[in-house]
């Protein structure tokens, strides 16, 4: 038989997994013996599988660059007009490829974790580089049996079926890659917490090793996030950016639980307390991620993203369960040193602050869990099918999380201990009236929606505390001579894991922002429209122009021409379209839009007469979506600020 | 103690008011999957369910003037008339699956307020089957350009 693209990919797969399965045996063996031959063994094979799923990747790169449909992947989602760029990034456009991109990704990890830690951490480090090797053997074990993206093809086609329409867009390009290095970031923490927990070395140790990867983690799942509600508000064409699907739910949760860890830690560094539930957070975050996998790629729920695989699901669910079970376990073998050492002192406190972010941040994570896995549950008990719509996640998590923008403004000012009730004055006064007053004057200024009013209080309430606090240190530090900006400046560097939390959390009070306004005040018309016409919406005349058609390297297309004008200014003129793909069944929508600070306008082409005398049009009017796109690059911004090397302590 | 106690409490009256919030919204956003047959059998106006079944051959009315689309759902025993506000989706057409979420109207149809058209990710369409909207619009355009000359 002929050695072709999909022989050599294979091969490589199979050899990756048998060095990651010896690598890990190598691993466990010199953390138990500590025989260091056996560690560097380990560690080379580390390297290796990391060159060789690189191999996997360039070979399918390749193949997708040669069109070589001998590869049943490449034929399933490419053809001969798919441009070159989204050739390379139809890598990760179905299942089996993005488990390349996963495992990936975690040999990269684990290369980092090799540089990083082999002299720096020689204890923990064997158990580390056991438990990240296990788990990239399950990804590899995954692209060799249940979902091999090297299968032949035969007959071999003469032309591929196409990508998804809705993948050739430039957040399919990002998107996955910032999710994934979100998911498999989670799992350096989860190593180091299963390696002290081998050890027996519960302290703050691996909190402190792993604190700038959970930052990276939390920071790629955010946008990762962010980005795929960008990718649905410009793609899918319903003008939102969010729709609770159980997909955006399998994301969603990890990021709550996680999101939780990273302050629960704090706490554990600061007083030594909550090590059991540092330990419970991660491994849940991990695990979740695996569950987020499963219940998308499985085919158990219907999605926009689920994709009907075989048996894939049950690799995954065991997996998943072994994880659990071995991690639990672990847990439970070293219940008697998760004893904290501190003990909450009073209500009024930090340590409650975060507490109570936590459980609101858990709980968040479990109702989702819960209205995501219901309709099985209920399906299961009562033989009848059901879903849960947004209603219920909204009618939830829109209490949780004005609780958890009240948190922020809380916990990072108030003592630790016990916070006097002077302090709290000092503290809190202020910026609670600057927010009622903000409030008040917006509900005289006419705005009546509660949500709007009630963020808007919270955000000014948390933005006060935090200029309020750093406006303090900075006078403090003016008094020591410095001008205004070199103090700013000095205290940004100097205290850049405090402020650089502050800024992550101006973000998202401007994300919160976007949220309450775009739920609010958004608009929508929709109307049938003859050359000439015009329909209004919010201030904005949108007018049918004219119909083209015309042909593009790998679909048709049918282009509406419209003109926006605001009153007598001309504001664009607007081009939604319908996509024909020849593989599709029916056309798809191409939203075009004019993205503003305050409003974007927003236009759907909907049905059309044939003779190009008619339209369908859709027409939004979006308010504060763009404050959603702001408020990620302001989260950049303060993660960078977080993860800078520490001032305070020499390096 | 004192303090232990406090904290159990404040827990407690948490866990309460979770509870109490997903058990109002589960009750209040659960949404029934019926079949046409189904939901004839026994017809609650005002309750929001998901109507299930194929749209029939022939009984699909769109007036794109005032935006209101009609047609017939169907599960092989039961038919159901169904109305909406709005172009119907891309997937959506007459001997497809689709999936309409709304309530019963009390007046002989049901009023759907979401049209989910059934999309599988396993059918792959003739050539060309898809492509006649664009294609006729082509050729009338170039038509139009060429009588103009």
């Amino acid at each position: 038989m002929l050695i072709g693209a999909p022989e050599i990919g294979y091969a490589l797969t199979v050899v990756a997994l048998g060095l990651a399965l010896w690598g890990g045996a190598a691993a466990v063996t010199a953390a138990r013996a500590g025989r260091p031959a056996l560690l560097a063994s380990a560690e080379r094979a580390a390297v290796g599988v990391w060159a060789l799923i690189t191999g996997c990747m360039l070979v399918l790169v390749h193949a997708f660059l040669t069109f070589d449909f001998s590869i049943r992947y490449v034929a399933s989602n490419t053809n001969r007009g798919t441009p070159f760029y989204y050739r390379i990034t139809a890598l990760w456009g179905a299942l089996e490829g993005s488990i390349i991109l996963w495992a990936w990704l975690l040999g990269l990890y684990t290369l980092v974790v090799v540089i990083r830690y082999r002299r720096r951490q020689p204890e923990l480090y064997p158990w580390v580089l056991t438990v990240l090797l296990a788990i990239l053997a399950f990804f590899l074990l995954v692209m060799a049996v249940p979902a091999p993206p090297f299968e032949r093809l035969s007959p071999v086609p003469a032309d591929g079926r196409g990508l998804n329409p809705l993948l050739e867009d430039s957040g399919m390009i990002t998107h996955p890659v910032a999710l994934y290095l979100g998911f498999t970031g989670f799992t350096v923490p989860f190593a180091f917490a299963m390696a002290a927990l081998a050890l027996g070395r519960t302290g703050e140790e691996w909190i402190t090793i792993t604190r700038r990867w959970t930052i990276i983690a939390w920071y790629f799942l955010s946008l990762g996030l962010l980005i795929g509600g960008w990718w649905s508000y410009h793609v899918l064409g319903w003008g939102g950016y969010w729709a609770w699907d159980p997909v955006e739910n399998a994301a969603f949760m990890p990021w709550l639980t996680g999101t939780a860890f990273l302050h629960s830690v704090m706490i554990q560094e600061r007083r030594r307390m909550l090590k059991l539930w540092n330990l419970s957070l991660i491994i849940l975050t991990f695990g979740l991620t695996l569950f987020g996998t499963f219940l998308t790629r499985s085919g158990i729920i219907g999605s926009v993203h689920a994709f009907t695989q075989g048996s894939i699901g049950v690799f995954f669910l065991t997996f998943l369960a072994l994880v659990l079970l071995t991690a639990f376990s672990l847990l439970a073998w070293r219940m008697e040193r998760l004893k904290g050492q501190g003990e909450l002192d009073s209500v009024v406190s930090r340590e409650s602050a975060f507490l109570l972010n936590n459980v609101f941040l858990v709980a968040a994570s479990f109702t989702v869990f819960f209205g995501t896995i219901f309709p099985l549950l209920y399906e299961a008990v009562w033989q009848e099918k059901v879903s849960v719509g947004g209603p219920y996640f909204n009618t939830i998590n829109i209490p949780l999380f004005l609780g958890l923008l009240f948190l922020m403004g809380v916990g990072p000012l108030i003592a630790w201990r016990r916070a006097s009730l002077e302090s709290l004055r000092r503290n809190f006064v202020k910026p609670v009236l600057a927010g009622i007053v903000v409030a008040a004057v917006l509900r005289v200024l006419g705005v009546g929606h509660a949500l709007v009013l009630l963020a808007a209080a919270l955000v000014v309430f948390v933005t006060g505390t935090m200029v309020l606090d750093f406006w303090r240190a900075a006078r403090a530090r003016r008094r020591t001579g410095d001008g205004w900006a070199a103090a700013t400046f000095g205290l940004l560097l100097r205290q850049n894991r405090r402020y650089g939390g502050f800024v992550v959390h101006l973000g998202i009070l401007v994300v919160a922002l976007g949220v309450a306004g775009s739920q609010a005040w958004s608009l929508q018309t929709e109307a049938t429209l003859a050359r000439g016409e015009t329909v209004e919406l919010g201030g904005y005349r949108v007018r049918f122009d004219g119909l083209d058609a015309s042909e593009e390297s790998n679909h048709g297309k049918v282009t509406g021409t419209f003109s926006v004008t605001h009153g007598a200014r001309p504001v664009d003129v607007l081009r939604p379209a319908k996509k024909f793909y020849p593989q599709e069944q029916t056309p798809i929508a191409y939203v075009d839009y004019r993205l503003g600070l305050l409003e974007d306008v927003y236009l759907v082409l909907g049905d059309f007469a044939r003779d190009g005398s008619h339209a369908t049009i859709k027409v939004q009017v979006n308010r504060m979506v763009s404050w959603l796109w702001l408020g990620g690059l302001v989260l950049t911004l303060g993660t960078v600020l977080a993860v800078l090397p520490d001032r305070r302590r020499p390096a | 103690m004192k303090r232990r106690a406090k904290f159990f409490a404040g827990g407690a009256v948490i866990l309460a008011v979770l509870a109490y919030l997903v058990y109002a919204g589960v009750s209040q956003s659960v949404v029934y999957f019926v079949t046409p047959a189904e939901l004839l059998a026994a017809p609650s106006a005002g309750k929001t369910y998901r109507l299930g079944g194929m749209v029939q051959p022939g009984t699909l009315v769109w007036e794109p003037r005032t935006l209101d689309l009609r047609f017939t759902l169907s599960d092989g025993k039961a038919t159901v008339p169904v109305r909406h506000k709005g172009t119907p989706p891309d997937l959506f057409g007459e001997g497809r699956g689709a999936v309409v979420e709304g309530s019963w109207s009390g007046d002989g149809y049901f009023k759907a307020t979401t049209i989910l058209a059934k999309h599988s990710e396993e059918y792959k369409a003739p050539h060309g089957a898809s492509q006649a909207g664009y294609k006729e619009l082509l050729k009338t355009l170039r038509g139009d350009s060429a009588g103009a000359r």
